[in-house]
């Protein structure tokens, strides 16, 4: 094997793995707010007493997580392009990511939801709160903290399937190591270069949804908190029913 | 310009020969492979331990994709070219033993710790306990996860299109360019692959069911 790695010979292109950087990440976090969005709802969809309802969410659902992305992206790029619904690659790249988010997070979502003892919901009803309080504090934000790690690394894994939609000539990452390729011929430092850069990204992100979930969950910090006082034997005694903690 | 005809569509069903083929092909090494990771992740030396965790950390932090292209275009420096088949093979097999071997490591450590030590007072070596006693309970709890991960395999197997591997994908794309029909083509490329997925989907939904691992 003799062959001469020349990275150098990629620096003049650094603008252009920083634009399609940028345009990961934008597309990552396009998919992240609205994909949690419908993935809520769709969980919430999915438990409804209405069959209609439920059953709708449930094909959406299994449709999503049973074709390969690079299909999805081909059908609404391509295929909604040919019944005449036209729209740019980027936009055709965020609805498709949107979708598949959505649709697993959603199942992410609803196995939380399905872990909230039944006998907390009934607690609720008899201290008297409203449906939507009980739905609100019981059920989604116990819920959405037990599946946090879960569905943020689904998160990162969308990150990363972004690089697919550099199929459909979404100017991305991936897009941009296919073009400086064909420029410079250099496609195994490109690729290289690329996947480093994935790799930071990945870990970046990681290290963001850790401190979020120590801003987002109080209740956790609190938690844990009365649990080392408790340990040091400061106080008294809490109640050890987790659930039972006042934010 | 031609119709969607029976030909066009055989030419699918044998795209999707193409990608069971190379399905299986990266499942069985991603097996061994994984199977190596999952052995040297429970390593009693803390230096195989960090190397392969690292390794595992490298692989799920980088698209697929682009490991697609490293593979394809990395075998080229050694003045081989080779098939598209092998090269997402190769792909296919190292993102899936990184995964396949996560899965589990997983399983193997939640078998409880106690069948280790009692295993150990029968006088069992580290080895004959985790191929006796740990590994066929720690078969179990991995089957639903595994089953599931094939579901996953199956679906990137359609990356292999970029690089010329005529599978489902790559043969939707063949025929499409031919009759300029996007929706019906894709559409129905998605509605093969839902029907090799979704079976599997289920048995591993059905199959967590019945082991309860989720309240393990």
């Amino acid at each position: 094997m003799n062959y001469n790695f020349d990275f150098a010979g990629l620096m003049p292109y650094w603008k252009m793995f920083l634009q399609g950087t940028v345009l990961t990440l934008e597309l990552t976090l396009a998919s992240t707010v609205f994909g949690l969005t419908i993935g809520i709802l769709c969980a919430i969809g999915r438990r409804s007493s209405l069959r209609p309802v439920s059953a709708a969410c449930g094909v959406y659902v299994e449709a999503v997580r049973n074709t390969p992305f690079l299909v999805q992206i081909f059908i609404f790029y391509f295929g909604l392009s040919s019944v005449g619904m036209q729209m740019p690659a980027a936009v055709a790249a965020v609805i498709t990511m949107v979708i598949n988010v959505g649709a697993y997070s959603s199942e992410i979502i609803r196995a939380g939801m399905d872990a909230i003892p039944p006998g907390q919901i009934e607690a609720a009803e008899c201290l008297g709160l409203s449906r939507p309080r009980i739905y609100w504090h019981v059920i989604m934000l116990p819920a959405l903290e037990k599946v946090y790690p879960a569905i943020t690394s689904q998160f990162i894994l969308m990150m990363l399937m972004s690089s697919v939609t550099s199929q459909i000539s979404t100017e991305e990452l991936t897009a941009v190591a296919n073009n400086v390729q064909s420029i410079t011929f250099l496609s195994l430092e490109s690729y290289i270069v690329v996947a480093i850069l994935y790799l930071i990204l990945a870990v970046i992100l990681r290290f963001l949804f850790l401190l979020g979930e120590v801003w987002l969950f109080r209740r956790k910090r609190v938690i844990a908190l009365a649990r080392r006082r408790l340990a040091a034997g400061n106080v008294p005694s809490i109640p050890t029913n987790t659930n039972a903690v006042r934010t | 310009m031609d119709s969607f005809t029976f030909v066009q569509f055989e030419y699918m069903l044998k795209g999707v020969g193409w990608t069971l083929i190379l399905s299986a092909i990266s499942f069985v090494l991603g097996s061994v492979g994984g199977f190596g990771v999952m052995l040297a992740r429970v390593s009693q030396i803390a230096a195989v331990r960090f190397v392969t965790s690292f390794f595992i950390q490298v692989i799920q932090g980088i698209p697929l994709l682009v490991l697609l292209f490293i593979v394809y275009f990395g075998v080229g420096i050694f003045g081989l070219s080779v098939p598209p088949l092998v090269a997402a093979s190769i792909a296919l097999m190292i993102y899936v033993s990184a995964f396949l071997g996560e899965i589990w490591r997983g399983s193997v450590q939640s078998v409880e710790k106690t069948q280790w030590e009692a295993s150990e007072c029968l006088g069992f070596t580290r080895w004959q306990s985790l191929r006796l006693v740990i590994i066929p309970q720690a078969i179990k709890l991995s089957l639903p996860s595994t089953v599931g991960f094939l579901v996953q395999v199956i679906k990137s197997t359609s990356l292999a299109s970029v690089v010329g591997f005529v599978e489902l994908t790559r043969a939707g794309q063949i025929i499409n360019n031919s009759l300029f029909q996007p929706f019906l083509v894709f559409a129905l490329v998605g509605v093969l692959y839902f029907f090799l997925c979704y079976p599997l989907s289920m048995w591993s939904r059905a199959m967590e069911r019945r082991l309860n691992v989720g309240n393990r």
